[in-house]
């Protein structure tokens, strides 16, 4: 399954639906919505945390929130 | 205030340019920085809306939603739930940033909820057209049912209509909800909430519910009912999901009417920059890069002024020594007053050189990328991304440092935070170190342009970092507190300083500094110049037992005036103070002189020199004065008849200064922050503890 912690650098991903419970409340009031489309702006080493925007929201995850976060590579 | 004023509260997303908008309506100073998190307590300011209507303005920290997770963000929840009619807002104005106008309002339709006057102020209208923005004004008040107003705080546009929207809407003081959540997701379940009390609007019930937080007016049945809902938590939290859901679904629904973007027109220079500045290996290279040209700074361009403020300082002390009758008075001015207030007024252009570099960086919105590149290190060591701001700040000062704490939500990684943060070098350790490398190291070039003595202070600042983050490793496995960490942050656009902002951040804290330690050096001086000048039988009788002493040893009048001097020194009330402490700070390397300065020192590090400056003039007393550091560099040691500033003892002592809790205010706050006096007191005898060991190390392997 992919995540947005599989993302690469400039590539994108829509979050899918199953996620809406995972998804910490706190990420989900900043924007990371099911349906959202999401780019991997920059990782620091080792990917983590990662710099992604989100529904215009540009953010700095960790790793761990990233991957329990499932994205579609295609528009639903 | 009186009782017609308009109570305002300032509620926005961080960064919107609340704290802007707070100084343009109250003409007052409070800190601006481009990145979230700044303010993060609340500050009251008063404001003329119109020639008869006066308001109380209240800027808060910023937050994505009344769901707070960390400290700084509970205090909005807490000013929104109160009840009493002294402190609860007349009307809210909600600061929204024009290019993320979606995620903005979302904290918007919360308020809105409250069912109080609301005013949106979209702030950040300059940046629209470079953006490709465009707004139906009309059309979105008339969705949001609010008034609306374009404003630019920086640009100090909109003003005006804010002040006038504020009056319309607090004369009309009616308020709907926006969103109504109670029918979208589970019309039974929160009718029967809304039968717990009419006295509150169902949103203010449901946040009492899901946070746990209740006004002082609620009832114990109210309360009751209340825990009721709160049994079955994870589905709380489901409904807090959808309703955070069903919020964007509405919000983008107005929007699409009348909010547009296009997208050719944004020009992106974020991306661009982003590319090197958060790079995995050019991002790190480029920080350690800006720390070396800062701390270069401080030494090649403020040598100058600083060797200029010395001379004239001695100059003026010589001149009122000429120009004024002899007696007391002069002495104390001359001895006492002027070269401690000189050994505070010499550091200005450090100090402001460095502040002037924090300021930039906190302006052009380099920190948040800075938290970014070092979140997985401080992880490591038991603290977080966020911990970066308090330690880079914590180089000016070492309170608000600690203060910016609040935003991380771990406690255990906020109490780390607060614990080291004192390690980082702060201005008031600056003097110190500089006068010292200016004393013990050479003035040359190394690779012909790094100059040795800022290289000497980039390695005391690194110093102070490793020991941060060294401490912070060991609370890290001694410390027994379960927290879990979370770590999310926004990165904020770059933007090109305000100079406005930038220049009153550095008078502001060039003058707290200046003023903080003139105040505390103006007494110490006058109490120091005291003790020094007066003393028990041996001081009144010093001058026949030199002249007896001296007798056949043929010396000139003026060695024997300097020995007079310096016996009377020795034997007036502060040197018997200092004698009686000199054999346990002797095995670092310094003598009672240095003694009385370390204990000064612990009211605020940065009157060291002063407290130096004072006990040399008055031991001189002779009638050329000469500079600060003339008079450090030609102490002798007694013992040894060399230089009393020699290398291990200069570096002893900055080695002693960079690990020791020398400042009051600090502990103070800590024990405000942490709630109770452990934790300072673990910090002060801490650090006096690993400041002596490792003095005491230095200096007997140095010599
Ligand atoms: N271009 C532009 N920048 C602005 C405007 N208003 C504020 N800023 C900038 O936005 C940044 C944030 O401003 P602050 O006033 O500190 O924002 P805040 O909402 O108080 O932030 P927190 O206290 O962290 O929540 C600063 O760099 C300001 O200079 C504006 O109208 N236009
Ligand atoms: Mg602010």
């Amino acid at each position: 399954m992919n995540t947005i912690a599989s993302l690469n650098i400039g590539e994108i991903g829509y979050i899918s639906e199953e996620s809406l419970e995972i998804i910490p409340l706190k990420l989900l009031e900043m924007g990371c919505l099911p349906g959202a489309e999401v780019e991997l702006i920059q990782q620091a080493p080792l990917k983590d945390p990662i710099y992604i925007c989100v529904n215009g929201s540009h953010l700095a995850i960790r790793k761990e929130t990233a991957a329990i976060i499932q994205i579609l590579k295609s528009e639903i | 205030m009186s009782k017609n004023d308009i109570k305002i509260a300032l509620i926005g997303n961080p960064n919107t340019g609340k704290t802007s908008l707070f100084n343009q309506l109250t003409g007052l100073n409070q800190k601006v920085g481009n990145y979230p998190g700044v303010t993060v307590d609340k500050k009251l300011g008063k404001s003329k809306l119109s020639a008869t209507q006066n308001a109380i303005i209240t800027d808060l920290p910023g937050t994505y939603s009344i769901n707070p997770t960390s400290l700084d963000e509970s205090i909005v929840l807490k000013t929104l739930l109160k009840k009493d009619i002294a402190a609860s807002p007349d009307v809210i104005l909600v600061v929204a940033d024009v290019e993320n106008l979606k995620r903005n309002l979302l904290l918007f339709s919360q308020i809105k909820d409250l069912e109080i006057p609301t005013v949106l102020a979209i702030n950040m209208v300059d940046q629209m057209n470079r953006k490709g923005i465009s707004i139906d004004l009309s059309l979105l008040k008339k969705e949001l049912n609010t008034e609306v107003v374009l404003i630019s705080a920086r640009k100090n546009e909109g003003i005006q209509d804010v002040k006038e929207a504020i009056i319309r809407c607090h004369v009309v003081a009616k308020a709907s909800p926006l969103c109504g959540i109670n029918s979208k997701i589970d019309p039974d379940y929160f009718e029967n909430l809304k039968k717990i009390s009419p006295n509150y609007s169902l949103y203010e019930l449901w946040l009492m519910v899901t946070q746990n937080n209740y006004p002082d007016t609620i009832t114990k049945e109210e309360k009751e009912k209340l825990l009721s809902f709160k049994k079955d938590v994870p589905k709380l939290k489901k409904y807090q999901h959808k309703e955070t859901i069903y919020r964007y679904q509405e919000i983008n629904k107005i929007l699409k009417k009348t909010y547009i973007v296009d997208k050719s027109k944004a020009k992106d220079l974020r991306s661009r920059l982003d590319k090197i500045f958060t790079h995995k290996i050019f991002g790190y290279a480029i920080f350690f890069l800006i720390l070396l040209i800062i701390f270069q700074s401080i030494f090649d361009i403020a040598s100058v002024p600083m060797d200029f403020i010395d001379g004239i300082f001695a100059e003026l002390a010589n001149f009122t020594r000429n120009s004024l009758p002899e007696g007391v008075f002069t002495d104390l001015l001359t001895e006492g007053i002027i070269p401690g207030i000189g050994g505070v007024v010499i550091f200005i252009p450090q100090i402001a050189i460095l502040f002037l570099f924090i300021a930039i960086l906190e302006e052009t919105g380099y920190m948040s990328r800075v938290v970014f590149l070092m979140d997985k290190i401080m992880r490591r060591f038991g603290m977080n991304g966020k911990s970066v701001i308090p330690l880079i700040s914590g180089t000016a000062c070492a309170i608000p440092a600690i203060m910016a704490t609040r935003t991380i939500s771990s406690w255990k990684e906020r109490l780390i935070t607060i614990l080291v943060t004192p390690f980082t070098t702060c201005s008031a350790r600056l003097p110190v170190y500089a006068i010292l490398i200016a004393l013990i190291i050479p003035d040359t070039k190394i690779l012909g342009f790094l100059n040795l003595q800022g290289l000497v202070l980039l390695l005391l600042y690194a110093l102070g970092f490793a020991s941060a983050i060294l401490g912070a490793y060991i609370l890290n496995k001694t410390l027994k507190i379960k927290a879990r960490s979370f770590f999310v942050i926004e990165m904020p656009n770059y933007k090109l300083p305000s100079f406005k902002n930038v220049f009153y951040e550095v008078v502001e804290k060039t003058k707290a500094f200046v003023f903080g330690a003139g105040k505390i050096i103006l007494a110490l001086s006058v109490i120091l110049w005291f003790l020094a000048s007066n003393g028990g039988d041996e001081f009144k009788n010093a001058e026949q037992t030199v002249i007896a002493k001296v007798e056949n040893q043929n010396l000139s009048q003026e060695e024997i005036q300097q020995r007079i001097a310096s016996t009377k020194l020795e034997k007036s009330y502060i040197g018997m103070l200092g004698k009686s402490i000199e054999p346990a700070i002797k095995p670092l390397g310094y003598d009672w002189k240095i003694g009385i300065a370390l204990i000064t020192s612990f009211a605020a590090r940065e009157v060291f020199v002063g407290t130096l400056a004072t006990i040399y003039s008055v031991q001189a007393d002779d009638e050329d004065t000469t500079t600060i550091k003339q008079k450090m560099a030609s102490e002798i040691n007694p013992d040894t008849g060399k230089k009393q500033f020699n290398f291990p003892v200069g570096i002893s002592l900055m080695v002693f200064y960079a690990f020791a809790m020398q400042c009051m205010a600090t502990l103070a706050i800590v024990k405000r922050e942490t709630k109770t006096w452990k934790w300072p007191l673990i910090q002060l005898f801490g650090m006096a503890f690993l400041a002596y060991v490792s003095s005491l190390l230095t200096y007997q392997i140095l010599s």
